[in-house]
């Protein structure tokens, strides 16, 4: 009777390489831009727009994070608070892509929700995004002094992530330079 | 305070599909009629909080209630009232409300026309069901709930994804639920037969409608979303291979499998193990593809949001019920096996043939599907399988069943002799080749071997099916199950028909439009005069006009649109279609190309209706087949011999 027993034990193997499959991402192509340094940009900035923001205030010797965010976006929002943390508790300068957004919308989010940023460069057109390769808001990059793409997360951050794959790479970073 | 209420309904229901699975399961054991009894009242019950449910985020949708995360994420002020109820099911949470809404509709139904069976195996046929709906609540309120607020509430929604607003939308999922959930029906019936340890005719008469019901609704469904992809994403193709519509098209497979054993178990008292692990089967893939589409462990165009821990959940789900109904199988079926055969040349056999091939076709489909997650799972790379894998996998089991298909219509049950069978299939098998040869050739020209081996098939499957219903043909009296059959493989041949001449013959060209001048494509003459804007309700659009010509007579006009809507801003391509018996023409716009110039897509495809219109003559087949007088018969007498004469053994095999 061992063919009635057939069709469970394959059963119980599709099971298996579902529960693998389950944690691991079929999105999450390594991005080419990894290690390499991040394409230039000139844009200007959100909240005093005669002034500009490139990728040369972002080489400044210390790891920043660039945070590709807009207020259209739910992902944005739910990250937003950790974002405010992480800048009040002084752990890295963050820079912020306004993508595809409107500006007054914008103002209005950070004066209402807080601002994280050291500064906001304004991608209307969505432009740079797409030189930076960006799936979709919100994503982090993190960027050595260098102006170097360290590391890449699609997606809103959590604690979790912050704590597992940023961490460490900052202080990795920080550690090589000293 | 309504999405309140719709919260509280949900747990209700939740709690009744507790009562509906251990009251009954447990009193079928022990002999308690008012356990067994309290299974009808926490169906109706459940249904009914499920209603509300479902009512109050209609409601939430309807008044613009942002304060619902999910009515947020998926509506916007602007939407229009018609789009705003469909949008209940256009996102993850609310199509869950929808699943089970749709399964306490099933489950009522089944408990109210359950009055000729037995009272314990209706028990736990409905606690059987019971499971499920414990599953897909409890999935829902922990997960996925639909009612979670978003506070602060958002001044404005975010707007349903463009390509969700479409009539279509409205009917597509609904559909695909109804037949999805459909099979769960007679996955309870295999499960109560299983537990009884007995399967008889009755039994399989019982399954036969419910089955049937959930096939024509996923037939509709399926056919619907093709439809829908085909005009609305413009990109001119019926069928992509995405993993999502291969979710829904393996339970389709296997439930067209399932129908015709239950035939032979029903007529003939065989295959019975085989029809309970094909009625599990279908319904477990109904659960994978829940389990692929929520789950995001496949790149898909229908992705949902991608989340590990409602992945988690299904799986452990899915394993749980299949897992379960798998181990009974393996403990149970042994016993209900019939050593009754059969002769070489009967209908049984060729119904086996149609089993093997449908569950070839959906082996080799599902290797696809899955092959990516193989992979990566292994360590072996990332991997994508795309359309020249799955068209040839399929193709390759298709045509034998084709050709079998016409012959297994006229062949009787227990034996027959082939000289009878090549008599009356003689005309028709000429006709057939004269006909699939003759049309490619005459009206398209040049035909490669696949398109005349493509166009013999359909022409076969049609003229086969057609000889029973000519008057004085056929048998004596036509059951309406007969004249079900027949179109339901006339459908397959209509269908069979389109897919041969779109795939040969169509033709595309991707051109800049200058105003004025005409792009000739397929022999039609396209000319685009200009553009203009227009507003929609929450959309701008770019509009072109184009005219087309055949041999300088006016064909007809188009007036594809590139439309921006307001919330959402990423640019949708609306295409223009020019639809016929026996072409639709179809343009879209790309980009703007400068002075008036646009890029634009034109397409040309041949007899692409068949392919919809063969579904839905297969889906009135079903229709007609569910109607069959036999069935109401058999409300009637609960249960009767085997139909070969033998009395029904109970408990197992004879």
């Amino acid at each position: 009777m061992w063919r009635f027993v057939l069709v469970p034990a394959a059963f119980i193997v599709l099971l298996g390489f579902f529960l693998v499959g389950l944690f691991r991402d079929p999105t999450l192509v390594p991005s080419p831009l990894i290690n390499q340094p991040a394409p230039a940009f000139e844009l200007p900035q959100l909240l005093e727009p005669e002034r500009t923001l490139g990728l040369a205030d972002l080489a400044t010797g210390e790891p920043v994070l660039l945070n590709v965010w807009a207020t259209w976006c739910v992902g944005c929002r739910q990250e937003h608070g950790l974002l405010v943390d992480l800048a009040r508790r002084g752990e890295i300068p963050i820079y912020g892509l306004n993508w595809k957004d409107d500006n007054e919308a914008a103002i209005h989010w950070l004066q209402r929700l807080g601002d994280p940023y050291v500064s906001t460069a304004v991608d209307a057109d969505g432009r740079v995004a797409i030189d930076w390769g960006v799936y979709g808001a919100p994503e982090t990059f993190l960027l050595d002094g260098q102006g170097i793409i360290r590391y890449k997360h699609i997606g809103p951050l959590t604690e979790d992530i912050w704590q597992r794959e940023f961490r460490p790479r900052i202080a990795a970073l920080q550690q090589g330079r000293s | 305070m309504i999405p309140e209420l719709g919260q509280v309904a949900l747990i209700l229901a939740l709690l009744l599909a507790m009562v509906q699975t251990v009251a009954p399961l447990w009193g079928s054991f022990t002999g308690s009629r008012v356990l067994m009894g309290l299974a009808k009242p926490a169906v109706t019950g459940q249904l009914v909080f499920a209603i509300v449910a479902f009512g109050a985020l209609t409601y939430a949708f309807v008044t613009h209630d942002f304060s619902v995360a999910f009515v947020a994420g998926h509506s916007n002020s602007e939407l229009p009232v018609f789009y705003r109820v469909g949008a209940v099911w256009g996102g993850h949470e609310g199509s869950l409300l929808l699943w089970i809404l749709v399964l306490a509709i099933w489950s009522v139904l089944v408990a109210a026309f359950s009055g000729h069976m037995p009272e314990r195996f209706v028990a736990r046929v409905l606690g059987v069901l019971g499971v499920v709906a414990v599953g897909f609540l409890s999935f829902t309120l922990f997960t996925s709930n639909p009612f979670d607020r978003l506070i602060p509430a958002p001044a404005d929604g975010q707007d349903l994804n463009p390509i969700l607003q479409d009539p279509a939308l409205m009917i597509h999922p609904p559909l695909l639920y109804i037949g999805y959930v459909g099979f769960s029906v007679a996955f309870a019936f295999a499960i109560a037969a299983l537990l009884e340890g007995r399967l008889d005719a009755a039994w399989a008469r019982w399954t036969r409608p419910w089955t049937t019901a959930a096939w024509v609704f996923l037939t509709l469904g399926i056919s619907l979303g093709s439809w829908w992809a085909y005009y609305e994403l413009g990109w001119g193709g019926w069928w992509f291979w995405d993993p999502v519509e291969n979710a829904s098209f393996l339970p389709w497979l296997i439930g067209t499998a399932l129908i015709h054993s239950l035939a032979v178990t029903e007529k003939r008292g065989l295959f019975r193990s085989w029809t309970l692990l094909l009625a599990i089967t279908a319904f477990s893939l109904s659960l994978l593809g829940t389990f692929l589409v929520r789950s995001g462990i496949l790149v898909s165009v229908h992705a949902f949001a991608t989340d590990p821990s409602r992945g988690l959940y299904i799986l452990v789900f899915m394993g749980i019920v299949t897992g379960a109904a798998l181990a009974l199988y393996a403990w149970r079926a042994p016993m209900l096996t019939s050593d009754a055969g059969f002769r070489p040349m009967s209908r049984e056999s060729f119904v086996l043939a149609n089993n093997i091939l449908l569950v070839i076709a959906t082996a080799l489909i599902l290797l696809g599907t899955l092959y990516p997650l193989f992979m990566d799972a292994l360590n072996l790379g990332k991997v994508s399988v795309g359309p020249p894998y799955f068209d040839l996998a399929f193709m390759i089991p298709m045509f034998p069943l084709m050709l079998l298909m016409g012959m297994g219509m006229h062949v009787m049950w227990r034996q027959m002799s082939v000289s009878v069978l090549a008599r009356k299939l003689r005309v028709p098998a000429v006709i057939a080749v004269i006909a699939g040869v003759t049309l490619p050739l005459v009206f398209y020209g040049s035909a490669g071997m696949l398109t005349i081996v493509g166009s013999i098939a359909a022409f076969w499957v049609m003229l086969t099916a057609l000889i029973d219903l000519l008057p004085g043909r056929g048998p004596a009296r036509l059951t309406s199950s007969h004249i079900g059959m027949c179109l339901a493989h006339f459908g397959l041949g209509m269908l069979i028909l389109g897919v041969t001449f779109v795939s040969s013959y169509d033709a595309e060209a991707d051109r800049a439009a200058v105003p004025g001048q005409p792009i000739e494509v397929a022999g039609y003459e396209f000319t685009m005069f200009g553009t203009r804007g227009v507003e929609g309700p929450n959309f701008s659009a770019i509009e072109a006009e184009v005219e087309v010509r055949l041999d300088g007579e006016l064909v007809t006009m188009l007036y594809p649109q590139k439309r921006v809507y307001r919330v959402q801003r990423d640019p949708v391509t609306q295409t223009a279609i020019a639809a016929g018996w026996r072409r639709d023409l179809l343009v879209s716009m790309g980009e703007p190309l400068g002075e008036g110039a646009w890029s634009v897509r034109i397409q040309y495809k041949p007899l692409v209706r068949f392919i919809w219109l063969g579904t839905l003559v297969m889906a009135i087949g079903g229709l007609f087949a569910l109607s069959d007088r036999r069935y109401r018969l058999a409300r009637r007498r609960s249960t009767e011999p085997l139909a070969d004469g033998r009395a029904p053994a109970p408990g197992g095999g004879s």
